[in-house]
């Protein structure tokens, strides 16, 4: 471990640790453009240059190893002056076009302008000016700005694993685009823009609509996949203006997906702000009390075995725990909250849980992904895939379809048959698992989602087993859920009570006439045309599938603008905050949950969300330790049964409409034009 | 330097003869496995031999693939250098020093015949036959000014020699490679000037 002196301050550090994070340590502010902690070094900005003594000339302190008795001065006259000096040269050519700028107010290379730079430049030749290059529609290039620190070029290679940005030309002419100006195929592709230390990329959905200064800033979690990635939202007013990643080191790093990040105009497009009462065929905008009314008239008149409640994929813990709260109350058995028919079972928490944890996947040694796509899933995940896979050392293999992960993959076979060879050990992969010390398997909904799906289930248990992935310090059985709603309902137990019926029992009753009051809260994926014959009531923020199914609409808020907690796949309860009030008449599920319940004389025993929240600890306690997991060292699965023969396909056929506020967003419809399946993307909801 | 741009006109595609394949995948074996990258140079200069002097974009796209790596980066190694010429040059490309050694010896002069025999810089004459382009020191500077023609160096040229080098080559008449005003090799004009023992021995 070298021991160095930084400013008169010693510090022992890592071996292999550059002069840079040694400064660091020492608490010594050393500026930068190009280095960034996660990206390879690439020493081109020259902005980190520090003195180190018997060294005759400055140092790029970023490419650097620190070495055991070195001596760095990063404050000298020497130091302020190399500082100048580079500053200088990066100012030629960058605009002073800062005023109509969109990183202006949060742009590195202003603020180091201000702290390092000097306040005149001797420059009076023309400024280059460089044509602005086509990114795609999420990324708005001003190219004149850039500053060739590679950033972005590195971030795509490395982490993204899509090399499709690079430079061309050389010396003055060099230029950052991509092949022929084609769009960026990652779904990480947003994060060049925080990655951009200048105005270079940036977003161009947000283009000129704010300014950092004028946000109020909200840190809470994403729910557009099961990650529960860390986010901050920025709104100005009531408006949300853009979404913006948080560091969580245990879930997405620095990280987010497009999805998570280019959402926010779903949120204000297609929205539920009063109450509907369907009169006459016909949606009519009512009061509470008369949409309460309407409801508890149809309630009275039917039996709780005619009555069921399914709940949506970004439904909140204590809006569902208040909902199975009132349904309970009312004798309903038939609930379910696996509104895809996920053959899960809410018994034993392990078996559904991502039980490696993300960040556990860095110590895995194999990898199996069965009837999974994490690429378009679970992005963020899939990044730490490969960043793992980029180490060296994980062979993954893949039963389902031989999809692009942006990591080396050997595909295995299309569906069960070859999980019945991995399990018996006649497959060579099965060898594979067994010499790896972690073995992971990571089983998705697409394989969980069919008829045999509990037979899979126990099918890939019953590999983790064979090859040693459960044990007392590591378990690699992992099962990826595609809905935010999910380990929460599971937590819940909102699931069918004795004699109930699930999410497809529940729609075939409702088309037969067995079932004639069903709750949605939230859920659109479901056959809404099966519930044509029941009283429907649906709780939710957009006008999707399942409002045009509702005879009561109750406009609910979104994961933007209340507080709530979701549990992500690795049964890590985070808490949403709210960044913005919701529209009109909109309010929190759980508090319009409580007020239905009064008017059906079953009033739920909670007048506040701390009341709600101190029942809900109490009757599951692991909700309360929020930001943590527990990893159990035992995994069941229940009876299995026999599997079919058909090919697993992945839960996600189109990544940029998954959920309601997807499907409203004109930016997800635009990103659907251009990357996804063409025919879905010309259908109308790109209109 | 300038920025450059892909042509404008490009084939439809590009594909190495079975001569250059095999030849390409020798230049692989230099390298160790997983390193085939390491050849694109190699690759493109052979791809440009080719097309007859130039990179049209499905060539780099052909090679990129045939090396196993990103369109991107075979993009950044053709645009990065120079000799690689990104729209079609005559058959006869004149490469025409203009620095300092070159352009004290009349490197200007030169480019004015350039102007006159085969038109602007970097347009191919009307035949076909002749495009020029200056570039930086070519490393001839003792016999300057030169100009390099496809693979061979002219040099020791004035306006007169040069504009029948010019014609010669258009009307496939035979030159002669190397100096043109008739002393051997960079030997000094005239008479030898030192070791006159050992190098007037022959």
């Amino acid at each position: 471990m070298p021991k160095l002196t930084v400013d008169g301050v010693e510090v022992e550090v890592e071996n292999g640790v550059t002069v840079l994070q040694a400064c660091e340590e020492a608490n010594a502010d050393v500026p930068r453009f190009c280095y960034h902690e996660r990206l390879s070094i690439a020493g081109n900005c020259r902005m980190c240059l520090v003195e180190i003594e018997k060294s005759p000339k400055p140092v790029a302190s970023c490419a650097m190893p620190a070495a055991d008795g070195m001596v760095v001065h990063t404050k000298t006259e020497t130091v302020k002056r190399a500082r100048e000096g580079v500053m200088e040269f990066l100012l030629i050519n960058h605009p002073l076009d800062c005023p109509i700028c969109d990183q202006g107010g949060e742009c590195d290379l202003q603020d180091q302008a201000m702290a390092f730079g000097v306040d005149t430049s001797r420059f009076d030749e023309n400024k280059r000016a460089v044509e602005d290059k086509e990114m795609g529609p999420l990324v708005k290039t001003i190219m004149t700005r850039c500053i060739h620190c590679t950033r972005c070029v590195r971030f795509v290679q490395e982490v993204a694993g899509v090399p499709e940005i690079g430079a061309i030309g050389r010396g003055e002419d060099m230029e950052i685009t991509t092949y022929l100006e084609k769009s960026l195929t990652s779904e990480l592709s947003g994060n060049v823009i925080d990655l951009c230390p200048v105005g270079a990329l940036t977003s161009k959905p947000y283009a000129f609509t704010a300014r950092p200064w004028e946000l109020r800033k909200t840190e809470t979690v994403d729910v557009m996949d099961a990650i529960g990635s860390a986010i901050r939202v920025d709104a100005r007013g009531k408006e949300v203006m853009r979404v913006m990643p948080r560091l969580n080191e245990d879930v997405n790093e620095e990280w987010i997906s497009d999805k998570t990040r280019f959402i926010w105009d779903g949120l204000k497009s297609q929205r539920l702000d009063r109450p509907y009462v369907r009169e006459n065929g016909k949606l009519r905008v009512a009061s509470w009390n008369e949409a309460f009314e309407a409801i508890a008239a149809k309630a009275q008149s039917t039996t709780p075995e005619k009555m069921a409640a399914i709940a949506g994929d970004l439904a909140c813990v204590e809006g569902m725990s208040a909902l199975k709260d009132l349904m309970a109350s009312l004798g309903v058995m038939s609930l379910d909250c696996r509104q895809d028919g996920t053959k899960l079972n809410a018994g034993d928490r392990a078996s559904y849980l991502f039980n490696s944890s993300i960040a556990g996947i860095e110590e895995a040694d194999a990898l199996l992904i069965i009837g999974s796509n994490p690429r378009t899933e679970a992005p963020v995940l899939n990044a730490r895939i490969r960043k793992r896979w980029s180490q060296g050392g994980l062979p993954v293999g893949i039963v389902g379809e031989d999809v692009d992960l942006t990591y080396d993959t050997e595909h295995l076979g299309a569906g069960p048959q070859t999980l019945k060879e991995i399990a018996d050990g006649s497959h060579s992969f099965a060898r594979v698992l067994e010499v790896a010390e972690r073995p992971m398997i990571i089983l998705g909904q697409g394989a969980l989602t069919r008829a045999d799906g509990a037979a899979v289930h126990a099918t890939a248990l019953q590999i983790a087993e064979k090859a040693g992935a459960i044990s007392a310090n590591w378990n690699g059985f992992n099962v990826l859920h595609t809905a935010a709603a999910r380990v929460g309902g599971l937590d819940l137990g909102f699931v069918p009570g004795e004699g109930g019926k699930d999410v497809a029992g529940i729609l075939d009753a409702a088309a037969s006439g067995d079932v004639d009051f069903v709750f949605l809260l939230g859920a659109d994926e479901i056959d809404t045309s099966k519930l044509e014959k029941a009283f429907v009531v649906y709780q939710g923020t957009h006008g999707d599938a399942g409002a045009h199914a509702a005879d009561v609409i109750l406009p609910a808020a979104t994961y933007t603008e209340k507080s709530a907690l979701w549990v992500n796949t690795e049964g890590r309860v985070q808490m949403g905050r709210r960044a913005a009030f919701p529209p009109g008449d909109a309010r929190e599920d759980w508090s319009i949950v409580r007020a239905l319940s009064d008017v059906l004389g079953q009033t739920l025993p909670y007048d506040s969300l701390q009341q709600l929240r101190a029942g809900l600890f109490e009757e599951h306690p692991h909700l309360a330790q929020l930001d943590t997991v527990s990893s159990a060292a035992s995994v069941t699965s229940g009876p299995g049964g026999s599997m079919d023969d058909a090919p697993f396909s992945s839960a996600i056929s189109e990544f940029y409409f998954t959920n309601p506020i997807a499907r409203a967003s004109k930016i997800m419809a635009d990103c659907a034009a251009t990357y996804g399946n063409k025919e879905e993307g010309a259908t109308g909801t790109n209109g | 330097m300038s920025v450059r741009r892909l042509d404008p006109n490009q084939p439809d595609s590009f594909e190495f003869t079975a001569e250059n394949k095999v030849w390409a995948e020798g230049q692989i074996k230099k390298y160790p496995d997983g390193r085939q990258a390491s050849a694109i140079i190699a690759l493109l200069w052979r791809a440009q031999k080719q097309v007859g002097g130039w990179l049209p974009e499905p060539a780099i796209r052909y090679i990129a693939d045939f090396l196993d790596m990103p369109h991107m980066r075979a993009m950044e190694v053709v645009t990065f250098y120079t000799m690689f010429n990104l729209s079609p040059v005559g058959e006869h490309f004149v490469q025409l020093c203009g620095t300092t050694p070159c352009w004290l010896r009349g490197s200007d002069e030169l480019k004015a015949v350039c102007k006159k025999v085969i038109g602007d810089e970097r347009q191919v004459s009307s035949d076909g036959k002749l495009s020029w382009m200056e570039v930086e020191c070519l490393g001839a500077c003792a016999n300057a000014p030169m100009v390099q023609v496809n693979d061979d160096f002219y040099e020791d040229l004035d306006a007169e020699n040069f504009e029948k080098l010019l014609t010669d080559l258009r009307e496939g008449r035979p030159v002669k490679v190397g100096p043109q005003g008739g002393r051997k090799g960079s030997e000094p004009a005239g008479q030898l000037t030192s070791l006159t023992e050992v190098g007037g021995a022959d």
